[in-house]
């Protein structure tokens, strides 16, 4: 990991050109390959030799990746690119806007995506074609349908109304009040403050400027640290009146750093879970909203909160739970699910999270029916039950948040539960 | 040992009774040749803390372990005074009657006093050339001591306020182990060279249990390997490791067991399965109807 590097040796192959061409199209198919990167993997490559083609796989994937879900990307861009080069750079022109298709909404005008497809008639785009390549090996390549934006699976994708100036100034109120309904983690890390634990390290330096008198004990205390957020929104049909206010409230908690909450994971949910975090780290709310309506795929459609939060345990619970998070789920808890086990998905979430936070906007107390059986088998693994709260605002949401100190509303649901039987 | 090639890797791994795939070989002497970190991510219980103990017993190399914990900071993970000695220091010189201040502090801040701790310690000369520094489970700590890792391993130095800057005459075999509990900061990765290590193939995973259980008859561990290969593909909140079906291997042949049953995998399956909802879903038929599948497959092959 030096930073000081001789030269590159000198090469009369092509070789360091081809790698270099190679980490352009891995930038452009969005993995993050930085200039040091093409330096080292050209120096690993030399090193390694290329005798085998599994070996140069290998070499290049150990310079170039970083994440496991760059691998999938990794491995068909070498496949494409070290067949034909000149033909994948054909092929990046295609693949892009699917890849990167974040990038791209950003700079599209709201709007222009609708008027496009009205134009297009919702005909496909063309598949460019090759220009040295004959047709004929253009169609044995087949051609990585993974990669593009399937028009199949659009179920629904949203357009949210733009945040007012109005409502900007009220996000920015509602965040200076909020307050946090949990208290702050102690970290085992420490800090020059007045508290319960010696620093040996201070009250020597202090002692030795009085020739090694010891006048004062100085004390440290343990940092606190505030804990993640995990908001698992469910955008179903029933909730659609409140999943603009739900992500506007995620979208400032997630970009007022230091704030509060350290870091922010949001999921939505309908039909399936789908990870949004990404895009609410952007700072312009209604590209973010933007990019999440359209990312989800399952707006104002059906529920299914087992499947959903079944899927959240087994696919993301250990890589965001993990640092005592706080999870807010906001949901009706009307599960349509065929396959049921909500009570089981919600016991495993509950025994992951520090603290589960239900927030139900619908159910009021005189509309309280037995009948809700996923109620009855969510109820008891959450923290915190909220029931009634006004949502639809930012403000209301955060003081339901915030007034989320205690068990809620759920001791009296409880015992409503019992009653029935 | 001189290491030339990446067979010359794989072989050297395999004498420790490590058994791994090319691919993790190639990443491995690449890290040996560049004096680069390795950056191990994967599931649990995949042998990414075991390559490390394999690499520093067949280079014959110390190995420096650090256990990241949230909180871990630079006493615990780089060095300490030793205050308990330096109070001594100072009340024994006043006893002398000569506390002379400069004198005392030259004296007090030395190495004499200083605890080292394994960062540190990995920056020492040590017999037998650089050691294997080891730094597990990064994904424990916080990012400030992230961020603190990225200077310490891009120079291999430290700097002690009162004594100066320590640097590695060697750069240290640096290997840094994740979960992936959060992600790690890709700037640290950017140092790195990466890897995913993932479950073993079932050729691959007989390998490993013929190295580490040789013992265990060849039907025995070919259907415990067929049955866990099974059992990750089942929906489970988690997957077994390797390290699990190591661990299980040994426990049925501490057992006697010449082939696998219901009952049996009911008695043992705490040796494979970690949490309780999984363990229940492997009641009854479902644990029968796995066993059919995998020794169905067996005879396929």
């Amino acid at each position: 990991m030096t930073a000081t590097y001789a030269p590159l040796p000198e090469t009369d192959g092509r070789l360091p050109d081809n790698i270099t061409h190679f980490a352009r199209a891995l930038r452009r198919a969005g993995l993050p390959v930085g200039p040091g990167r093409v330096a080292d993997a050209i120096r690993a490559v030399q090193v390694a030799g290329f005798t085998e083609r599994a070996d140069f796989y290998w070499t290049l994937h150990a310079c170039f990746v970083s994440r496991p879900e760059h691998r999938q990307v990794f491995a068909q861009t070498f496949r494409l690119f070290w067949r034909d080069p000149a033909f994948l750079e054909h092929m990046m022109a295609f693949l892009r806007p699917a890849v990167r298709g974040v990038q791209d909404e950003e700079q599209a005008n709201p709007g222009a995506k609708r008027a496009a497809e009205a134009l297009l008639d919702g005909q496909e785009r063309e598949v460019p074609k090759p220009r040295d390549t004959p047709e004929t090996e253009a169609v044995e390549i087949d051609i990585d349908a993974s990669l593009t934006a399937s028009s199949e699976e659009r179920l629904r994708t949203l357009d949210f109304e733009q945040m007012t100036g109005a409502e900007m100034a009220e996000a920015k109120r509602m965040l200076a009040r909020m307050t946090l309904p949990i208290r702050p983690i102690l970290s085992r890390r420490t800090m020059a403050r007045p508290g319960p634990l010696p620093d040996w390290r201070r009250t020597l330096r202090a002692s030795l400027r009085r020739g090694g008198e010891i006048t004062e004990f100085v004390t440290r205390k343990r940092r606190e640290r505030p804990p993640n957020l995990v908001v698992l929104c469910d955008i179903s049909g029933s909730m659609s009146a409140y999943s603009r206010a739900v992500l506007h409230f995620v979208h400032a908690v997630s970009n007022a750093k230091g704030q509060g909450w350290a870091r922010v994971h949001a999921f939505t949910f309908g039909t399936r879970l789908t990870n949004i975090t990404r895009h609410m780290d952007r700072r312009d709310v209604d590209a973010a909203l933007r990019a999440a309506g359209a990312e989800a795929q399952d707006w104002e459609g059906g529920t299914r909160i087992a499947g959903a939060i079944r899927a959240f345990n087994r696919d993301w619970s250990r890589r965001v739970l993990g640092q005592g998070a706080v999870v807010i789920l906001i949901t009706d808890g009307l599960d349509r699910d065929p396959d049921g086990g909500l009570d089981k998905a919600m016991e495993r979430l509950s025994l992951s999270a520090r603290q589960v936070i239900w927030l139900n906007p619908l159910l009021r107390w005189d509309g309280f029916a037995p009948k809700a059986s996923g109620i009855r088998a969510m109820l008891p693994h959450v923290t915190s039950f909220r029931a009634g709260h006004n949502i639809a605002s930012l403000q209301g949401l955060a003081q339901a948040i915030g007034a989320a100190r205690d068990a809620g509303d759920k001791p009296r649901y409880m015992a409503a539960l019992r009653d029935q039987g | 040992m001189t290491i030339d090639s990446i067979e010359d890797m794989q072989n050297l791994l395999a004498g420790q009774g490590y058994v791994c795939g090319r691919a993790l070989a190639t990443v491995g002497f690449l890290s040996l040749k560049l004096g680069r970190p390795l950056f191990l991510e994967g599931e649990a219980g995949t042998g990414k803390t075991e390559i490390a103990k394999a690499i520093a017993a067949a280079l014959g190399r110390r190995l420096i372990r650090l256990q990241c914990y949230e909180g871990l900071d630079a006493a615990s993970a780089v060095y300490e005074w030793n205050f308990a000695e330096q109070m001594i220091a100072i009340r024994t010189a006043e006893a002398a009657g000569g506390a002379d201040r400069d004198l005392l502090r030259a004296e007090l801040f030395t190495e004499d006093y200083l605890i080292e701790r394994p960062l540190l310690q990995a920056m020492r000369p040590q017999p037998g050339g650089a050691p294997v520094l080891l730094i597990d489970e990064i994904d424990r700590t916080d990012e400030p001591f992230e961020a603190f890792l990225l200077e310490a391993l891009s120079d291999f130095q430290v700097t002690i306020p009162e004594l100066g800057t320590i640097k590695a005459p060697e750069p240290p075999i640096v290997i840094l182990t994740s979960n992936r509990t959060r992600e790690v900061h890709d700037a640290l990765k950017r140092r790195c060279l990466y890897h995913w290590v993932d479950y073993p193939t079932f050729d691959r995973e007989m390998e490993i249990l013929h190295a580490r259980v040789p013992e265990a008859a060849e039907a025995l561990t070919r259907e415990v390997v067929a049955f866990v290969q099974r059992l990750r593909g089942e929906d489970l909140f988690k997957r077994p490791g390797v390290a699990e079906t190591i661990d299980w291997a040994k426990c049925l042949l501490a057992l006697d067991v010449v082939a696998l049953s219901p009952e049996v995998i009911a008695d043992t399956l705490g040796a494979v399965l970690k949490y309780q909802d999984d363990i229940q879903r492997l009641q009854g038929t479902e644990a029968q109807r796995i066993l059919d599948e995998a020794r169905a497959g067996l005879e396929g092959a």
